[in-house]
């Protein structure tokens, strides 16, 4: 089978952002930036899809600006055969995302597509289930294992109680949860051979779809910072303080 | 105008998730009803009509929801959103996972995890980990929401008498099926709902040690969470995780215990109350957020501390 990863470059998880004195928008100035740590679970699985034998062909898929092609390098790298560079300027809405996606999906016909259940830049966690209503496709979230069986895709989704397995038709889309399994990391010889794979660019016109926005920022802030805290000396005192300063326990 | 609530329940009863939604769908100036999606799902139905303030809950009631499958559950709710301006739920993962295709069914965007509302088309929400928080304007005239539970306060749950009317549609996308749920045992309280919750890091070094935490629990009246580093070494299961990934708590009190504060796990608990470390690496940046450090080994100071509750 056809597997689609799709792929979003975000700002490194170990930079600490900040908002921008002015307040317009986060300051990503010279900032290091990364494949999204729920993409790079995507990818794996995809790969690892393709050694166990099910998956024929794993095709990475990233929508943004040029640079986002620095990421979908890194997806080859890790073993992806091919990249699909939708390129589309600002910022660009989960549903738009979804949208151009559905594009995608319609051009290649995967049988299954796979994606983070969030970025950390928009926290959203919104694409992959958008796609799905779109495509008609039935959804795997927050997905800790899959398993293909036939024609179907068993499905064991992280939930509040615990864990809830489902059974989904192909083609399914799946959105990946942290402990769906451990990325590798790309060698170096997979690094340059990765620069000869194909990767196409699309514009969202040959996709046919028109980019809108139906959300405005209004302004970004840093939050309510905590008032700076003392250190206890021995348990006693932290108890003593517990009930007697904060009277959070009796 | 008039909001929807898409109530939360395991067709027996409400979960308390459900009443932090209805406090925040009132910000919005509306009218409220609520949706109780499920199959034998009358008492949760009942249960909603008894929210002070509401006008009328409708309750669909079908095998095709019994186990809340995305694929056919949003093809009702975008149906019955139709007749309002507003549909609001918990984010929780059901609503993180229904709400989006609901969404897109009805080609608007979504705003997620909102932490404030600031008026009818405005609202606040974190992004980046919590680090930043935006203020994001909708242009659509239909808004779907999913709201941030720590931060609006219960509705009461008593007090009204809303009307329950049956909602016939019934939508089998035919897509997905349910085939089995393995549900974490706990006599604890729900940890998105503690009033205390004590949690556990890569410092407890292994699962049984995580038992020095149930004796202060216990005293307590606490849920026991756990970082992201502890889940993942395998000493307690995935559904305690606290943090951007996990689950977003917000008690009178959080006790860290051997958990050095990564931003992610920062994301999850920094609007508690009162925040109390007990690491034994000074320099920990947990410390930064808490109200009271005790820079102690844990393996000493658990038990004291239990003693001393």
């Amino acid at each position: 089978m056809k597997v689609l990863v799709a792929v979003k470059r975000v700002v490194d998880y170990n930079v600490k952002v900040r908002a921008k004195g002015d307040g317009s928008d986060v300051d990503l100035n010279n900032v290091k930036m990364a494949i999204n740590p729920f993409c790079e679970i995507a990818v794996e699985e995809a790969v690892r899809l393709k050694e166990a034998g099910v998956a024929t062909e794993v095709i990475a898929v990233s929508v943004g600006e040029k640079p986002c092609q620095e990421q979908i390098r890194t997806a080859l790298a890790l073993g992806a055969d091919r990249g699909i560079h939708v390129e589309a300027e600002g910022r660009i809405e989960p549903l738009v995302i979804a949208k151009l996606l559905k594009g995608v999906v319609e051009k290649e016909q995967p049988q299954l597509v796979i994606l983070g259940k969030q970025s950390i830049d928009g926290d959203n966690n919104q694409t992959g289930q958008m796609l799905g209503a779109l495509t008609n496709m039935p959804q795997g979230t927050f997905a800790s294992e899959i398993k293909v069986e036939g024609d179907k895709l068993n499905v064991v989704r992280e939930v509040d109680g615990g864990l809830q397995t489902i059974s989904l038709s192909l083609p399914a889309i799946v959105t990946t949860d942290l402990r769906l399994n451990e990325p590798r990391y790309a060698s170096l010889p997979n690094i340059m051979k990765a620069k000869k794979k194909q990767l196409d660019v699309y514009s969202p016109a040959d996709l046919g779809v028109e980019v809108t926005s139906h959300i405005t920022l209004v302004r970004v802030e840093p939050p309510a910072e905590r008032q700076a805290g003392i250190k206890v000396e021995d348990v006693a005192q932290l108890v003593d303080k517990l009930k007697n300063e904060a009277k959070v326990i009796s | 105008m008039s909001t929807l609530v898409i109530a939360e329940h395991d067709n027996g009863s409400l979960k308390p998730a459900t009443l932090n939604a209805v406090t925040a769908a009132q910000a919005l100036g509306a009218d409220i009803d609520i949706l109780v999606a499920g199959a034998g799902c009358a008492a949760a139905g009942d249960e909603a009509a008894k929210i002070a303030g509401i006008g009328k809950v409708l309750v669909a009631d079908n095998a095709a929801y019994e186990h809340q499958l995305a694929e056919n559950v949003s093809l009702l709710i975008a149906e019955v959103a139709a007749a309002y301006d507003n549909v609001v739920a918990p984010a929780t993962t059901n609503g993180k996972n229904i709400m989006p295709r609901v969404a897109a069914l009805l080609d608007v965007a979504q705003i997620s995890d909102v932490t404030a509302v600031e008026s009818a088309d405005t609202f606040k929400r974190p992004i980046y980990a919590g680090n930043v928080i935006a203020t994001v304007q909708s242009s659509d005239a239909r808004k779907v929401i999913t709201v941030r539970t720590t931060a609006f306060d219960a509705a009461a749950a008593e007090g009204g008498s809303a009307t329950v009317e049956a909602v016939s549609a019934v939508h089998d996308a035919g897509l997905s099926s349910f085939v089995g749920e393995e549900v974490a045992v706990s006599d604890r309280p729900e940890l998105t709902a503690a009033p205390v919750v004590i949690s556990g890091g890569r410092g407890m070094q292994n699962g049984d040690n995580f038992k020095l935490l149930e004796g202060i629990a216990d005293k307590l009246g606490a849920a026991i969470g756990a970082s992201r580093a502890a889940v993942d070494a395998g000493f307690v299961p995935n559904d305690m995780q606290v943090g951007q990934t996990g689950k977003i708590v917000a008690p009178d009190l959080y006790i860290a215990v051997g958990i050095s504060g990564a931003i992610q796990h920062l994301a999850g608990m920094k609007d508690s109350k009162v925040i109390v470390a007990i690491n034994k690496d000074e320099d920990a940046p947990i410390f930064q957020v808490a109200d009271y450090g005790l820079v102690a080994d844990l393996f000493d100071a658990l038990p004291q501390l239990e003693s001393a509750l």
